[in-house]
């Protein structure tokens, strides 16, 4: 147990002293936990620590993290993507795996091990380099995308390549590469060979073995199809249910579980467990639960990713770097240039431009997590020799390592260059800006269906599971979540929102999402419900100018229904209606401004000074003139008198006689 | 016969003498269609499907209203501006009006001496009807003289009113029947209760 805890205590301590210098820095937090990583590695070692079996463990996080990206790409998208997809994708693993090969043998090795390494090499780091670009707002650019779309293709091409690994295993060529390299390591024998059966990939249990090819097929695709419509049938009762327990922490469970469970039967199966949550995830990416369980995977994927990252630091065989720097050095510098090369290529034919063409190269310029998951896995099955995996490990590391300084690169000097270009693009990049209604009950519903009406795009939340499931039976967009959760608000994209509508119930609540949001967003403009006259100065004093109390216009218009009942003329109780909603506004305008919500009221002499004022205006108007609150509102209406008449007849003739 | 159809027009009934007193009566007048446009419509909210077929329901279109700043209330102008579209009134297809006839039943605060060239308004009354007068023609309706009240705000004598009323009481019934003489009043600026060009054996 207190080990435990100190292995989490230093990890906590070392993440949260230097992610925030990091960022504060402008490197951000991807190279802030790899730094982390470095500092405590003595630590670590000292202890005993297995890092590489925690690095597994954390790289459970990818898989949360692809869950995640799956939430956000709607099936529609994905099919769009999928020239992207095969074809960036598909050539630059082909291309970086067939060049690389081409460099092995060309240093000597033979071509066995060097389509090995050429694999290995060729894929990138989903987690830092999804990290960075959510981080960095760059997701929904068009290198971003490009990028995410490679890095997918790459989780998936893993699966085939696992599959042909064991099959160049050529144990005589081992013997000869091995002694050609002996001079080179020793240091990190301990890593690979006890990882593999932590791996993700070569898990213990399985469902698969010892079946034939046509049965193996058959129980894949059955997984498949298991999670594709287990998570668009069975998903949303069992999520109402859960829900209506109204446990928070339930939710985070179930959440929980199902990505888990989705990992858990990928793995039984031997597929990648992102590539299941990923498809999970595009599954639910039109669930009204989206972005609840956007909101309860996040933390956790943040939290993996970081042990992740510190892993990877951690891990560094500093001995073995310093003994070959030179040549790791060259290395992994010369693969970063030729991956470069590669995607530089296949940008310019997919016709990826300016800056977004720099973000794809740099971005995807390094090794990533799997390629410590591939290299294990060769180890094992005899592909490539210890020694030149132990090297690989280091050129794989001291990539990612330094992705953060290609980032800053791109940053500071690449995208200042196009920034003229993408001040004209940037408003195709925005496709959020969606309306965010807060409450679908019978007030936010109606002013769900006019905004839906006049095709604005609208994004609802709503705390009531019964409710959403009879309202997402006539087609509507609703989310399932409690919207004075800030995580929750903010997975419902409320940074970018050009307008949220405040329409749940409860005094409370709304003031406190009122308050919150002006408080962290104040470009977002907020129509807010209020439920009486107190709550509307409550809402001025928040800093809300858009008050709609609830039931103030429906009032006004069964006032005027009862003008009409009694025989008034429908055109004069529609001005006599007018001219009261005018002077109530009026009224409370005034009340607001002299309202302090610190102050009771009776005790605020401003207010008591203001409402003296405002009735006497008001008798005065009743009192004074009689009907003058019904004169006033027909002053438009009064003709002219015969005295009028007889003075413009004598004006004329004042005038034709001059 | 003729099926005639009354728009009434007054925002500020509730002052109104001459106006009310004339659609009162007109309330009266069997087997025509009084629309009240500020009853029907109090948030100038106007159904321009309904209005449109009201209009190829009835051959003779009457808008009763006071002069105010020599031109309509402000719903008559929106009803015109909505209901009376292109290809339904007037372009090469808009021919659901052709034929009809229009007439105005206006009430004016000045005398007959005001609306002269002398006069404080300066020009004749039908000057400051023209752009109502050009709507019928480009709707290929004919235009008839109004019926129309002079001094209406002088009018102090109820009797004045009264005559007027049932003036406009023969004048509705008199198309209605068929007994309208719409070929004599061709000749003429304005109709009055004086002067009806009403058949004889009505």
């Amino acid at each position: 147990m207190t080990d435990f805890l100190l292995l989490a205590f230093v990890f906590l301590v070392a993440g949260i002293v230097a992610v925030p210098i990091a960022t504060r820095l402008g490197l951000g937090s991807v190279l802030g936990y790899l730094i982390a990583g470095i500092v405590i590695s003595p630590l670590l070692a000292a202890l005993g620590v297995d890092v590489i079996s925690i690095q597994h463990f954390a790289e459970f996080g990818v898989v949360m993290m692809l869950f995640l990206v799956g939430l956000e790409l709607e099936p529609r998208m994905l099919w769009e993507m999928r020239a992207k997809l095969l074809g960036l994708g598909g050539l630059q693993v082909a291309g970086t795996t067939a060049l690389v090969m081409g460099v092995a043998m060309i240093l000597g090795q033979p071509w066995t091990i060097a389509l090995a390494i050429g694999m290995v090499l060729a894929l990138s780091s989903t987690a830092i380099v999804l990290q960075t670009l959510n981080e960095k707002g760059l997701m929904r650019s068009d290198g971003g995308q490009s990028s995410f779309s490679v890095l997918l293709f790459q989780d998936i091409a893993v699966i085939p390549m696992l599959a042909f690994i064991p099959l160049l295993a050529m144990p005589e060529l081992m013997d000869i590469a091995h002694s050609g390299v002996e001079a080179g390591g020793h240091g990190g024998d301990a890593h690979a060979d006890d990882s593999h059966g932590h791996d993700d990939h070569g898990s213990g249990l399985s469902l698969v073995e010892g079946l034939s090819g046509w049965q193996t097929a058959l129980v894949t695709v059955g997984a498949i199809a298991a999670v594709i419509l287990g998570g668009a049938y069975l998903t949303r009762p069992l999520f109402r249910f859960i829900a209506m327990a109204g446990l928070r922490e339930l939710f985070v469970a179930a959440a929980l579980f199902f990505v888990i469970g989705i990992a858990l039967l990928m793995s039984l199966v031997g597929l990648s467990p992102a590539l299941g949550t990923f498809l999970a995830g595009v599954v639910l990416a039109n669930s009204e639960y989206r972005h609840e369980l956007e909101s309860d995977i996040d933390p956790f994927r943040g939290l993996l990713l970081g042990l992740f990252f510190i892993t990877v630091g951690a891990g560094i065989d500093f001995g073995l770097l310093f003994e070959n720097i030179g040549s790791i050095l060259v290395l992994t510098i010369g693969l970063i240039a030729l991956k470069v090369a590669v995607l530089l290529v296949l940008g310019t034919i997919f016709g990826i431009r300016g800056e977004d063409r720099w973000l794809f190269c740099l971005g995807l310029a390094q090794a990533g997590e799997f390629g410590f998951v591939l290299l294990s896995f060769t180890v094992a099955n005899q592909v490539i020799p210890q020694s030149i995996a132990d090297q690989l490990l280091l050129v794989v590391a001291l990539s990612m390592l330094l992705t953060p300084a290609l980032f800053i690169l791109y940053e500071k000097v690449i995208a200042p260059r196009f920034a003229q270009e993408q001040k004209r693009e940037a408003d195709e990049i925005d496709e959020d800006g969606d309306i965010i209604i807060a409450g679908h009950g019978r007030f936010g519903g109606v002013v769900n269906r006019m905004l839906r009406a006049a095709g604005y795009s609208t994004t609802v939340l709503d705390y009531s599971a019964s409710h959403l499931e009879a309202l997402r039976k006539f087609g509507f967009k609703i989310f399932y979540g409690d919207v004075t959760r800030p995580d929750l608000l903010h997975a419902a994209g409320i940074e970018k929102a050009s307008l949220l509508i405040v329409a749940i119930d409860g005094k409370e609540a709304i003031n406190e999402l009122v308050h919150y949001v002006r408080k962290n967003y104040p470009h977002v403009p907020i129509i807010a419900r209020a439920v009486d006259r107190h709550h509307v100065y409550d809402l001025y004093a928040a800093g809300c100018r858009d008050i709609i109390r609830e039931t103030f216009d429906s009032s006004v218009r069964t006032g005027r229904t009862a003008y009409e009942a009694m025989g008034m003329h429908p055109f004069d109780a529609e001005l006599l209606a007018r001219k009261f909603s005018e002077d109530d506004r009026y009224i409370l305008r005034e009340m607001a401004e002299v309202h302090d919500p610190e102050i009771p009221s009776h005790q605020n002499a401003a207010y008591v000074e203001k409402s003296r004022t405002l009735m006497a205006e008001r008798d005065a108007q009743i009192y004074g003139k009689g009907q003058a609150f019904a004169a006033r509102n027909d002053q438009g209406w009064l003709p002219p008198t015969s005295k009028d008449v007889t003075s413009l007849k004598a004006d004329h003739k004042k005038s034709s006689e001059s | 016969m003729s099926r005639l159809i009354v728009y009434y027009a007054h925002p500020g009934q509730r002052f109104s003498r001459a106006n009310r007193a004339m659609k009162k009566a007109a309330q009266g007048v069997d087997d025509i269609t009084l629309v009240d446009l500020y009853h029907e419509y109090p948030r100038h909210d106007i159904d321009v499907d309904r209005e449109q077929q009201r209009l190829i329901d009835h051959d003779v279109i009457l808008f009763q209203f006071p002069l105010f700043w020599y031109s309509t209330p402000s719903i008559l102008k929106e009803w015109q501006d909505l209901v009376l579209q292109h290809g339904f009134a007037y372009g090469h297809e808009g021919n659901h009006l052709a034929g009809k006839t229009m007439m105005l039943a206006i009430t004016a605060g000045g005398s007959d001496e005001a609306y002269t060239q002398k006069g404080y308004q300066h020009y004749p009354l039908r000057t400051f009807l023209v752009p109502l007068e050009q709507t019928a023609r480009l709707c290929k309706m004919s235009f008839t003289a109004p019926y129309v009240l002079y001094s209406a705000l002088t009018a102090e004598e109820e009797s004045e009113i009264a005559r007027h009323t049932d003036g406009y009481v023969k004048l509705l019934t008199a198309i209605r029947d068929g007994q309208y003489d719409f070929s004599a009043a061709e000749d003429r600026e304005i109709v009055t209760v004086d002067d009806l060009p009403i058949l004889q054996g009505a």
